[in-house]
């Protein structure tokens, strides 16, 4: 069984985002890490291979830099690298970006393509999805538990909603985002690190992209276009009080609660 | 490749969600938003489209929340959620009613549906948003560069609730949008409001992409929904334990709201994840939110920032939430939160 994993590196948006002086975010200053929904989705995988002998694939797109991510997944146990990168690929939106990775994933042998559920910085949890819509896929979003009946061909995978999980069961090949709960991933080994940097990573630019129209590429390829981004405007500060005693402390709440009618 | 002819799309439709055939908030709440955004653009009508099955019974709420027409999709194939027949659908009814505007609930549905039809039809998708504006794109004009009026402005915020970025989908249709649950403001029901209903159905063909729900499991909680509460009690690590959420529990009590807390309560294993207030949990907006013993990170305070008004009780006096907080007491909430019980209980006890 074949198994890809496509990953992001992403800022580190727990250590607070830095900004240039122009307003831009300023992803130098920041530490660069693997996405964790995606890592999740990799120790997923890491487990099918385990169990199955699956073969694991890791991709991504981005800059030379994201190569870090990749040589860490190896590290991990993922068995191959790609690294997606060109110039004509940036300022890419979620219908770019998906359209670009299953332009790399027509190039592939797969059975199971997982992707994290969301990336930490965009937010959107829209690519994969897309990637499944543009590969004619079957979706399975919010996976918490997979498993794989490799002689029939097919995956059952548990799948949050807010209030309910469904049992869902998905022809191979199919997609599936995957939550962080899917599992704690694994550390990376001494031995893995110095194997992952003596194995190669291939690196593919646009021409190596399969069915993709220029158009749909980039940022001249994606409908959606930024008017405005900016650093959050915060709230001005109210009042604050220390007072003395708890006596203190309810008396002047329930002076305010009373001034705004809440009792 | 922009799309040709994008002047015939016209309207502003909603994804009206249903889950066993209960209509969730969000399609109430994307009504009332949809209402303001067709008035900006001289637009009459507001359009739901409703995907399910036996679901007719569901207009007439719709209506008297400001559906003037509900286009439904009724089916088998539509019973429970499932991403093909549910994509299927709603992307047929784009291809054949040409919304200008679609919006779609940033539900766990919703945030799977919306990409998989935004790329079918090939259109933008803008995620989670918590702002829409009609407006000018750009924002200002430029030159050598067409400016578009009456576009949808979609804000949103990004690197974990840090950054805001307002995007424009100029050249294709529908402008779609994922919108944050609980953010938008549903209208005040206008009772026996009738809207007009389209029956549209495009057919179903079980096809590879199908897949099969073997079982499904409700979440047993008689929790209850804190993004209807008007008042509610948060909670943070500072409370120190399960147990000592009762004297959250009875101040909640006291000023009939309900008790909700952060991401570390949950990760804690004190509270429930339906609780979590925050980034990866609820986003709220009652009356008054009592932040009590929680520290304010920029991911708890994404989720509650809009609350009306905002107290806060924190023993340190460095702690974030209070450049949040209208009202903040810095302070011991063991001692402090008690004593405010006792006292409201008797203020509310004296008033009758």
């Amino acid at each position: 069984m074949k198994v890809v994993v496509c990953i992001k590196q992403v800022p580190d948006t727990k250590g607070g985002v830095k900004f240039k002086p122009d307003g831009t975010l300023d992803r130098g200053a920041m530490l660069a890490i693997m996405n964790p929904d995606d890592k999740a989705g990799l120790e997923a995988a890491l487990r099918l291979k385990d169990q199955y002998g699956a073969e694991v694939t890791v991709v991504t797109m981005g800059l030379p830099k994201a190569e870090a991510v990749l040589r860490e997944a190896m590290a991990m146990g993922a068995d191959k690298a790609v690294l997606v990168t060109d110039r004509v690929l940036g300022g890419a939106d979620t219908w770019a970006t998906s359209s670009t990775i299953a332009g790399a994933l027509r190039n592939m042998e797969y059975d199971l393509v997982i992707t994290g559920r969301q990336a930490i910085d965009g937010d959107t949890a829209q690519v994969g999805p897309q990637i499944s819509e543009h590969l004619g896929l079957p979706v399975i979003s919010y996976a918490e538990e997979i498993k794989v009946d490799e002689k029939a061909k097919k995956v059952v995978v548990k799948r949050q909603f807010e209030d309910r999980y469904h049992m869902v069961e998905a022809k191979l090949p199919c997609l599936i985002t995957a939550l962080a709960e899917l599992g704690e991933p694994r550390y990376m080994t001494p031995g893995g690190i110095f194997d992952a940097f003596e194995k190669e990573v291939t690196v593919w630019g646009r021409a190596d992209l399969k069915d993709v129209d220029d158009s749909n590429l980039g940022l001249k390829g994606s409908p959606t276009q930024i008017a405005k981004a900016s650093d959050k405007v915060k709230k001005g500060q109210g009042e604050k009080v220390t007072p003395d005693s708890a006596e203190e402390a309810v008396e002047y709440l329930v002076g305010k609660l009373t001034e705004k009618h809440v009792i | 490749m922009p799309r040709e002819n994008i002047e015939q799309y016209k309207g502003v439709f909603i994804f009206a969600q249903q889950v066993d055939n209960e209509l969730s908030g969000i399609a109430l709440e994307l009504l009332g938003k949809a209402k303001d955004l067709a008035n900006d653009l001289d637009e009459k009508k507001v359009t739901a489209v409703l995907l399910g099955e036996n679901v007719g019974s569901l207009v007439d709420t719709l209506a008297e929340y400001g559906a003037d027409r509900v286009i439904v999709v009724d089916d088998p194939a539509l019973k429970d959620y499932r991403t093909e027949p549910y994509t299927h659908a709603l992307a047929s009814v784009i291809n054949e009613f040409k919304p200008e505007i679609l919006l779609v609930g940033a539900t766990a549905i919703g945030r799977d549906l919306g990409p998989r039809v935004s790329s079918r039809v090939h259109t933008g998708l803008t995620a989670d948003c918590t702002q829409l504006d009609i407006g000018d794109f750009p924002l200002n004009a430029v030159e050598g560069q067409e400016q578009k009026h009456k576009q949808l402005l979609m804000t949103r915020p990004a690197f974990g609730g840090n950054t805001i970025a307002t995007i424009a989908c100029p050249d294709f249709r529908p402008q779609m949008a994922t919108v944050r649950p609980g953010v938008m403001q549903k209208i005040t029901p206008v009772k026996g409001a009738k809207a007009e209903v389209v029956e549209f159905n495009p057919g179903f063909e079980e096809n590879d992409c199908y897949t099969k729900i073997l079982e499904i499991v409700k979440a047993v909680s008689e929790v209850e929904d804190i993004q209807e509460a008007k008042i509610l009690v948060s909670g943070g690590r500072g409370v120190g334990s399960a147990e000592n959420f009762k004297i959250l529990d009875d101040l909640a009590k006291a000023l009939h709201g309900t008790v909700s807390c952060s991401r570390a309560v949950v990760d804690s294993g004190w509270k429930p994840k339906d609780l979590q207030v925050g980034q990866t949990g609820k986003t709220v907006r009652p009356k008054v939110y009592f932040a009590i013993g929680i520290s304010g990170a920029i991911q708890h305070v994404a989720g509650m920032e809009e609350s009306d008004l905002i107290i806060a009780i924190n023993k340190d006096e460095n702690a974030p939430i209070f450049d949040v907080a209208d009202y903040g007491v810095v302070g011991d909430l063991n001692k402090i939160v008690p004593a405010l019980t006792k006292k409201i209980e008797e203020a509310l006890a004296a008033k009758g």
